[in-house]
C-alpha cells in the first residue's frame, strides 16, 4: 500500500511540476475566481492563451484557409505576440477539408483541450454546422472569418437558423445580403428582366444561387432558368444550350473554378450569351487566374466589399512582406477583424490576479463578444446581433474590362455598393 | 567489383554484376530524393523537428542513402542448391557505391537549382532550397562546402547501409527494429504524448514525465529519449529471436488443457478491460479517430462479405453508407422532410428496411454480370446515389446540397451520447456484432455457398447452389452493415452533407480489406486502423498525404500481395504460386520471368 | 469487326442466372419503364418546342465530340483489359499527364513564332510530344507496379492501380501546382462552320478527325501488323503464344505503350478543346472512359469507339431530351445519372455491352 500511495503523491508532485499548466488541478484558485456556467480557462503567469483555427488547409479550398490563416498570424504579430501584457498568443491549426466529417475532427482535436480560449473557423459552412455543435457544448466561442450560410445565424429577419448554436459569430457577410445585392445590381442597374442561375452543388454556390433567385422574383424579375452543374464537369455546352435557349438578360452563376471557366470559355459559342456583360459570377471567382481569360473581358462579380483606408493596405503589405504573394482570397481581412474582436473581448472579460495568473469564464467571454458594437475593423463598422452575424455588410458589384490587368485592379473596379437596410 | 567476374567462375555462380546494381540503385536513390525535393516534401517538413535537431525534412533526404546503401548491399539472389557468397566488404562497398551515385545525382540537381530558375515550371522549385534562407538541401552552408558535405553524408550512409547488411541477421533485425521504433515514436508525438498523459490521469500510474524525458518541447524526440528507445528495441528484439527460444505458439500448445482455457479467459477480460479503458485513456481526440476507423470497420466487415466471401467486385459500396446516413437524418432530425425526430434506435429497423432493398435494387439488376462489368455498374450505383442525394431534384426529401442537420444523437436510457468517448462504447457493440455475424456467416451454409460461388460459378451452381439467393444475400448484409456505419456516421457528425458520399469511400473501404488482407477479420480491422487511423494522426503530411497513402498500396501490393494477416485459404493459393516457381529453379531452368497467369482467381 | 474482338468467345455467362421468375420479371418491369419514361420524356420535351431544330442538332454534335475524346481513352482501358483482364485504374491519370504536357508543349510554343506561321505543325509537334510523355508514363506504370504482380489474383494489381492513380495526381500537384492551367487560344481552331445543316465548331472537327485517323490506324496495327498479331494472340492465351515464339512481356509492354499514347493524344484533344487541365482532370474522365469501355463492349476495339460515342450523346442528349421533358428540375446535374443509368439498362439488355462478344471470365 506504501508503494501506492508514494507513486500517487508522486504522480501529482510529477505532474504539477513538469506538466505545469496542462494538468494543474484548477480548485486551487476557486477561492478568488468563481467560474460561470460554462466554466472558464486559467492561465499561468507567462503560460500562453491559445487560439484554435479550424480552416480548409488542403484539398482544392485550400486557399480559403490559407488565407485566413495568414491573416490571424499578422493580427498576432500586430498585437505585438502577447496578450494582457505578459502571455504569449499561441495558435494550433486543425485543418476542416471543408466537409462536414473534417469539422468534427477539427472540432473535436480542439475541444479537447482545455486551454483553447477561443476559435477562428471555420471556413466553409458545412464544417461550420458540426464544430460548432462541439464547441459550442464546451462553451468555447468560435467566430468565422468566412462562413456566410444563413442557417448559421438567422435569416436577418429573426428566424434562428437552424444550425445556430451560442457562442457563434461571424464577420462574413449573410449569403442573403449578397444574393439581395447581386439581384438588386442585375435587376435595377442592368435592367435584367430575366436572369438564369446555375450552381455546381456546393452548399455555398447552392444557397447563393438560391438567395439570388428569390430576391430576384421578389424584386419583380423572373428567373428563367434555375439549373445545376456537377462538379468536374467540362462539357458546359449542353447545359449552356438550356441557358440559351430560356433567353435570359443576365446568368449569375456564383461557382468556382475550374468549372466557371469551362462556363465562360463555351458561352462565347452561343449567339445568346456571346456578350459577356451577360455573366455575372461572385466571389470565388475573384482570382488572378481566373481574370485572366480572355472570355471574362466584360463579366461581373459579385463580392464582399475590399476594405479600403490606409489599415487595410498595411496589412497587405505586410502580408506580401511575409508570404511572398499577395492575399490569395477574398476574406483575410474577415479573419483579421475576427481573431481582434477575440482580443478585445478577452482583453474585456478577463479577469488577473496580483501574480499574473489570468481567468477567462466562458460566458462573459461570449456575451463580450456578443456586446461588440460599433468596432471599428478593417471590413467596416461591426456590430454583432443576437445570433452571432456581425459584418459591417457591404457588397460590391465589379466589373473586368479590359483597362484592369490585376485581381486588385477588377476588385477596384466598383460599379454598384450594396449597404443593406438595417434589419430586426 | 573488377574481381567479381573470376570469383563468380571459380563459385559457379552466375556472374552478380554488383557493381552496376548498385550503380542503378543509386540513381533510383539519386531521383527518389530529388523527386521529394523539387516537390517541396523537404521542405514543407522542414519546420518539423523529428529527432533532436534534425527536421522530418532532413531526415526525409537522409533516410534515401541509408535505405538505398541497404538495398544496393543486400547479398544477389541464388538459385537454390547453389551456395551463398559470405557477406563482407563487397555489400559495404555497393552500399558506398550506390551512395555515391544517389549523392552525385541530388549534387546536380542543386547545382540545377542554384544556376537556374526553374520555378516557373516546378512550382516548388523554391530558393529556400539552395539560394535563401535557410538553404536546405545544402545544410545552410554555401554551395561548394555544402555538395561536399551532402556527397560525404550521401556516400556514408550508403556505406552505412551496406555494413547492416554485414551483420548477422539477429543483430541486422535488430538494429531495423531500433531505427523503425525510434522513426515511429518520432512521428507520433501527438498520440504518445496524449496516451502517456492519459494514463496518468485514468490509472495513476506516473508516465506523464515519461513524455518530457523522451520529447523535446519542439516535440522532436530529445537525444536521450533516442538512446533509450533504441536500445530497448535492440535489446528486446535481440532476446525476443534467441535461437533457443520456442516459440509462444508452441509453449502454449504444451500447456494442460486446464491451463490454456484459464489464460484465454484471462486474455479476453484483459482485452475488454483495457478496451473499456480505452477510450478514457487516450482522450477524446484520439477517440475520435478511433471512431472514425470504427465506421470504416463496419463498412469493411460489409464488403468483406460482399468482396471477399461472395467475390463480388463492388466499387459502389458508398451508396449503402449514404441510404442508411440518410434514413437515420431523415427520421432522427426534427428539421428533415420527414420531421419526426425520433430517437435512434427507433430509426434502426428502417436503416436495416432501407439498406436491404437498396441492396436488392442494386443487386438485382448486376446478377448476370460478373468482374469487371460489375465493378463499374456497381461505381455507377455509387454515383447515382450521391448525384440524387444532392440534386435539386430531390431537394425538397433529402436537401439538397444543404443536407440534413440536426440528427439526433444516440440516447441509452436517460444518457445522451455525445462525447466521442462515449460513442466509441456503441460503435464497439456495433462492429462486434459485425464480427460474430461475419464469423458466424463464414462457417453457415450461406456462407460456404459464397465461397463455392466465389471459386467458380459455374462449378457452385452445378453442386446445387442457388447464385440468385448467394448474390442477393451477399449484398444485402453487405448494405445492411454499410447501411449501420452510415446511421452511426450521421449521429456521430450530427449532419449529413451529400459531399461525403463519393466514390474515395467506397475505395479506401475496399483499399482496406484488400491491404489488411481479404475474407480476414483480423486482416480487416488492422488495415482499417493502420489505412484510416493512422493517416487522420499524421496530419502533418497534409498535402502529400495522398502522395505517400498511393507510394505505399504500390509497395504493399507488391510485397505483401496476401496483404497484413491474410486468411488461411488465401495466403496458400497466393503461395502456390511461388511453391510452383521454386521447384520449377530448382529444376534449374535457365530462363527467369516466366508467368503463371492460369492461377488467376475469378472474382 | 468482331474479328477485332480482343477476348475470345467463351461460355455463355448469361441465362443461368434466372432461376426465379421474380427476378426475371423485375427485370422487364425496369426495361419497360425505362422505355416508357424515355419515350414520354422524350416526346414531351420535342412536343415543348423548348429548344430549337438547330440547337438540337448542336446537342448532337457536343456528343459526338466529348463522345470522342472518351473514345481514345476507352481505348487504353479496352486493350490492357483485352490482354491482361485487368483495369488499369491509373489509365486516368496517364491521360491527365497528356493534358498537362499539351499544356506545357503549346505554352511553350505560343511564345515562338512558330505557333503563329505553322499552327498545324506546332499542334503536330504538341500530339508527338503528348502521345510520347504518356506512352512512357504508361510503360513505366507497367513496369514498376503491374509487371511484378502478373499472375496475382485480379483484385491485387487494381489496387496497385488505385495506388498509382493517387500516385501520379498528387505527383502533378506537387511539382506543378494544384492551379488550373489554361491552353493558349489557337487561332485556326476558333469559329465553327455549318455542314448539312449542323453547326460544328472546328476544334470539335479537328477533334472526330483526329479521333477516326487515330482509331483507324490503331486498328490497322491491331489487325494488320506482327506487333498487333502479337497482341491478339497473347490475349488469346499467354502460354500459347509464349510457346509461339511471341515475347509476352514485350507484347503486354507494348499494349501499355500504344495504349498510353492514345490517352497521351485524348489529353491533347481534350485540352484544345476545354482549354484547360489540372492534376484532377483525369479522375472522371478515367472513369467514364472505363464506362464507355464496358458499354460498347470490354476487349473490343471498335467496341470503345461505339461506346464512348454512345457515352458522349447520352450525356450530351439525355438530360435536355429525357430528363427536363419528365419535369425534373436542374436536368444537367444529373447527367452522370443519365450516363450510368444508359450503363446499366445496356447491359440489363446485352449483358456483354453493345458490341461485346460473350466474354470469357475463366480464364485470364
Amino acid at each position: 500500500m506504501g508503494t501506492r500511495r508514494y507513486q500517487f503523491v508522486a504522480c501529482l508532485v510529477g505532474a504539477l511540476a513538469l506538466v505545469g499548466a496542462a494538468c494543474a488541478p484548477e480548485e486551487q484558485k476557486a477561492a478568488e475566481f468563481t467560474p460561470g456556467p460554462l466554466g472558464a480557462v486559467t492561465v499561468e503567469p507567462g503560460a500562453p492563451i491559445k487560439i484554435g483555427l479550424i480552416q480548409a488547409i488542403s484539398g482544392d479550398t485550400a486557399s480559403l484557409g490559407q488565407d485566413q490563416v495568414r491573416a490571424v498570424e499578422i493580427a498576432i504579430e500586430d498585437k505585438g505576440g502577447n496578450l494582457l501584457e505578459q502571455h504569449p498568443i499561441r495558435t494550433q491549426v486543425e485543418d476542416d477539408l471543408c466537409k462536414a466529417e473534417g469539422g468534427t475532427t477539427a472540432g473535436q482535436k480542439l475541444a479537447a483541450d482545455p486551454q483553447i480560449v477561443a476559435v477562428v473557423g471555420s471556413s466553409c459552412s458545412g464544417a461550420a454546422v458540426p464544430a460548432m455543435e462541439i464547441l459550442s457544448g464546451k462553451g468555447i466561442v468560435m467566430i468565422s472569418g468566412s462562413n456566410t450560410s444563413p442557417r448559421l445565424t438567422s435569416d436577418l429577419r429573426g428566424k434562428q437558423g437552424d444550425a445556430y448554436k451560442l457562442g457563434y459569430l461571424r464577420t462574413a457577410h449573410n449569403d442573403i445580403i449578397q444574393g439581395l445585392a447581386a439581384a438588386n445590381f442585375a435587376f435595377q442597374k442592368l435592367g435584367a428582366k430575366r436572369a438564369a442561375t446555375i450552381h455546381d452543388g456546393d452548399p455555398y454556390t447552392e444557397g447563393l444561387a438560391n438567395a439570388f433567385g428569390s430576391s430576384f422574383k421578389e424584386l419583380g424579375g423572373t428567373i428563367s432558368l434555375a439549373t445545376a452543374i456537377s462538379k468536374g464537369d467540362t462539357d458546359m455546352r449542353p447545359v449552356l444550350t438550356e441557358v440559351a435557349a430560356s433567353k435570359p438578360d443576365v446568368v449569375f452563376f456564383p461557382i468556382f473554378q475550374p468549372e466557371a471557366d469551362f462556363i465562360v470559355k463555351q458561352a462565347k459559342g452561343f449567339p445568346l450569351l456571346a456578350d459577356t456583360k451577360k455573366l455575372f459570377g461572385a466571389d470565388g471567382l475573384l482570382s488572378d487566374t481566373f481574370i485572366v481569360i480572355g472570355q471574362t473581358e466584360g463579366m461581373y462579380f459579385s463580392g464582399p466589399a475590399t476594405p479600403t483606408g490606409a489599415t487595410y493596405q498595411e496589412l497587405v503589405a505586410k502580408y506580401e512582406k511575409k508570404f511572398g504573394e499577395k492575399p490569395i482570397q477574398a476574406f483575410h481581412a474577415h479573419a483579421y477583424d475576427a481573431v481582434n474582436m477575440i482580443f478585445a473581448a478577452i482583453e474585456k472579460s478577463a479577469v488577473k490576479e496580483s501574480n499574473g495568473t489570468v481567468h477567462i469564464d466562458r460566458q462573459k467571454l461570449i456575451d463580450a463578444m456578443h456586446a461588440t458594437k460599433d468596432y471599428q475593423g478593417l471590413t467596416g463598422t461591426l456590430t454583432c446581433d443576437k445570433f452571432g452575424d456581425c459584418a459591417d455588410a457591404k457588397i460590391d458589384v465589379v466589373q473586368n474590362t479590359p483597362t484592369e490587368k490585376t485581381i486588385d485592379q477588377v476588385r477596384g473596379n466598383v460599379l454598384f455598393t450594396f449597404d443593406p437596410p438595417e434589419t430586426g | 567489383m573488377t574481381a567479381t567476374g573470376e570469383l563468380a567462375a571459380i563459385d559457379f555462380v552466375p556472374a552478380p554484376k554488383a557493381g552496376p546494381r548498385a550503380i542503378r540503385l543509386g540513381l533510383v536513390g539519386g531521383a527518389v530524393a530529388v523527386f521529394v525535393s523539387v516537390n517541396g516534401m523537404v521542405e514543407a517538413f522542414s519546420g518539423r523537428l523529428l529527432l533532436g535537431s534534425l527536421a522530418l525534412g532532413e531526415a526525409l533526404l537522409l533516410s534515401v542513402p541509408l535505405l538505398i546503401g541497404y538495398l544496393a548491399g543486400r547479398p544477389e539472389p541464388v538459385l537454390e542448391g547453389f551456395t551463398a557468397r559470405r557477406p563482407g566488404w563487397r555489400n559495404v562497398l555497393a552500399g558506398l557505391v550506390a551512395g555515391l551515385a544517389s549523392g552525385v545525382t541530388l549534387a546536380l540537381f542543386v547545382v540545377l537549382v542554384a544556376s537556374f530558375d526553374i520555378r516557373g515550371v516546378f512550382l516548388n522549385a523554391t530558393p529556400e532550397l539552395v539560394r535563401d534562407g535557410p538553404r536546405i538541401l545544402t545544410f545552410g552552408l554555401e554551395l561548394g562546402a555544402g555538395l561536399g558535405l551532402l556527397l560525404g553524408l550521401y556516400v556514408a550512409l550508403g556505406g552505412a547501409g551496406g555494413v547492416l547488411q554485414v551483420l548477422p541477421g539477429r543483430f541486422r533485425r535488430a538494429v531495423l527494429t531500433a531505427l523503425g521504433w525510434v522513426a515511429g515514436l518520432a512521428l507520433m508525438q501527438p498520440a504518445v504524448a496524449q496516451v502517456l498523459r492519459g494514463i496518468q490521469q485514468e490509472l495513476r500510474i506516473w508516465t506523464a514525465p515519461l513524455t518530457d524525458f523522451l520529447y523535446d518541447a519542439s516535440g522532436a524526440l530529445s537525444v536521450p529519449g533516442i538512446a533509450t528507445i533504441a536500445a530497448a528495441a535492440f535489446c528486446l528484439q535481440l532476446l525476443a529471436s534467441r535461437q533457443h527460444r520456442k516459440p509462444v505458439r508452441t509453449r502454449l500448445e504444451q500447456l494442460p488443457d486446464r491451463s490454456r482455457r484459464i489464460l484465454r479467459v484471462a486474455i479476453l477480460a484483459a482485452v475488454l478491460l483495457l478496451l473499456g479503458l480505452l477510450p478514457q485513456v487516450i482522450g477524446p481526440f484520439l477517440s475520435e479517430v478511433l471512431n472514425i476507423a470504427g465506421i470504416f470497420l463496419l463498412m469493411a466487415l460489409g464488403l468483406n462479405i460482399v468482396v471477399g466471401f461472395a467475390g463480388l467486385l463492388d466499387l459502389g459500396y458508398v451508396a449503402f453508407f449514404a441510404v442508411g446516413a440518410y434514413t437515420t437524418a431523415l427520421l432522427t432530425s426534427p428539421q428533415s422532410s420527414v420531421g419526426v425526430g425520433w430517437v435512434f434506435w427507433l430509426a434502426v429497423p428502417f436503416v436495416i428496411l432501407a439498406a436491404a432493398v437498396s441492396g436488392l435494387m442494386v443487386g438485382t439488376p448486376v446478377l448476370r454480370m460478373r468482374g469487371d462489368y460489375l465493378a463499374i455498374v456497381t461505381l455507377g450505383f455509387g454515383e447515382i446515389a450521391r448525384l440524387l442525394f444532392i440534386s435539386d431534384w430531390l431537394k425538397p426529401w433529402f436537401g439538397g446540397a444543404q443536407g440534413i442537420i440536426q440528427v439526433g444523437d444516440i440516447s441509452l436510457g436517460p444518457v445522451q451520447i455525445r462525447t466521442p468517448e462515449a460513442f466509441f462504447y456503441v460503435l464497439f457493440v456495433f462492429v462486434l456484432l459485425a464480427a460474430y455475424a461475419t464469423y458466424a456467416l463464414q462457417d453457415s451454409r450461406i456462407g460456404r455457398a459464397w465461397m463455392a460461388m466465389r471459386e467458380d460459378e459455374a462449378v457452385a451452381e452445378a453442386m446445387g447452389v442457388n447464385i440468385v439467393t448467394a448474390k442477393l444475400s451477399a449484398f444485402i448484409v453487405g448494405a445492411v452493415l454499410a447501411g449501420f456505419g452510415g446511421a452511426l456516421f450521421a449521429t456521430k457528425i450530427g449532419s449529413v452533407f451529400p459531399h461525403s458520399f463519393n466514390v474515395i469511400v467506397s475505395i479506401t473501404v475496399l483499399v482496406v480489406i484488400i491491404v489488411g488482407g481479404m475474407a480476414s477479420v483480423p486482416g480487416v480491422v488492422l488495415g482499417t486502423l493502420v489505412l484510416v487511423g493512422l493517416p487522420e494522426l499524421l496530419r502533418e503530411f497534409e498535402e502529400y498525404r495522398f502522395l505517400i497513402y498511393g507510394a505505399l498500396l504500390i509497395f504493399m501490393m507488391l510485397k505483401r500481395p496476401e496483404g497484413f494477416i491474410p486468411s488461411g485459404r488465401r495466403a496458400e493459393e497466393l503461395h502456390e504460386q511461388e511453391v510452383a516457381q521454386d521447384e520449377w529453379l530448382v529444376a534449374g531452368a535457365p530462363e527467369t520471368g516466366a508467368t503463371d497467369a492460369d492461377r488467376d482467381e475469378p472474382n | 469487326m468482331a474479328r477485332t474482338n480482343l477476348v475470345p468467345p467463351g461460355p455463355v455467362v448469361g441465362k443461368r442466372a434466372f432461376q426465379l421468375p421474380i427476378v426475371d420479371g423485375f427485370l422487364w418491369l425496369v426495361r419497360i419503364a425505362a422505355i416508357a419514361l424515355i419515350l414520354v420524356g422524350a416526346t414531351r420535351s420535342i412536343a415543348s418546342a423548348r429548344l430549337s431544330g438547330q440547337q438540337w442538332r448542336d446537342l448532337v454534335v457536343f456528343g459526338i465530340a466529348q463522345g470522342s475524346v472518351y473514345a481514345l481513352v476507352a481505348l487504353g482501358y479496352t486493350m490492357v483489359y483485352g490482354v491482361l483482364r485487368f483495369i488499369n485504374f491509373a489509365h486516368g491519370e496517364v491521360f491527365m499527364i497528356g493534358a498537362m504536357t499539351g499544356y506545357f508543349v503549346t505554352d511553350g510554343l505560343a511564345r515562338t513564332a512558330l505557333w503563329e506561321a505553322a499552327p498545324f505543325l506546332s499542334l503536330f509537334i504538341a500530339l508527338i510530344c503528348c502521345m510520347t510523355v504518356s506512352a512512357l508514363v504508361a510503360l513505366l506504370l507497367e513496369r514498376v507496379a503491374y509487371r511484378p504482380l502478373r499472375g496475382a489474383p485480379r483484385l491485387i494489381p487494381f489496387i496497385t492501380a488505385i495506388g498509382a492513380s493517387f500516385f501520379l495526381q498528387y505527383t502533378m500537384a506537387s511539382l506543378f501546382g494544384t492551379s488550373v492551367k489554361s491552353y493558349p487560344e489557337v487561332e485556326v481552331l476558333t469559329g465553327s462552320f455549318t455542314l448539312l445543316g449542323f453547326r460544328v465548331l472546328r476544334v470539335h472537327l479537328l477533334v472526330i478527325v483526329a479521333a477516326l485517323v487515330i482509331m483507324a490506324g490503331l486498328y490497322l496495327y491491331v489487325e494488320k501488323t506482327k506487333a498487333g498479331k502479337a497482341m491478339r494472340a497473347v490475349s488469346e492465351d499467354q502460354e500459347t503464344a509464349k510457346l509461339m515464339g511471341i515475347n509476352v512481356d514485350r507484347t503486354i509492354a507494348r499494349v501499355f505503350g500504344v495504349g498510353g499514347a492514345m490517352a497521351g493524344a485524348a489529353g491533347l484533344l481534350f485540352g484544345l478543346v476545354f482549354q484547360n487541365v489540372f492534376f484532377l482532370s483525369g479522375f472522371l474522365p478515367g472513369i467514364k472512359a472505363f464506362t464507355a469501355a464496358v458499354l460498347g463492349g470490354i476487349g473490343n476495339i471498335p467496341g470503345a469507339a461505339v461506346g464512348g460515342l454512345t457515352l458522349g450523346m447520352v450525356e450530351s442528349m439525355g438530360p435536355s431530351l429525357v430528363l427536363v421533358g419528365l419535369g425534373i428540375p436542374a436536368a444537367h446535374q444529373l447527367k452522370d445519372v443519365v450516363a450510368f443509368v444508359t450503363l446499366v439498362l445496356v447491359l440489363i439488355f446485352r449483358p456483354t455491352g453493345i458490341l461485346g462478344e460473350r466474354v470469357s471470365e475463366d480464364r485470364g
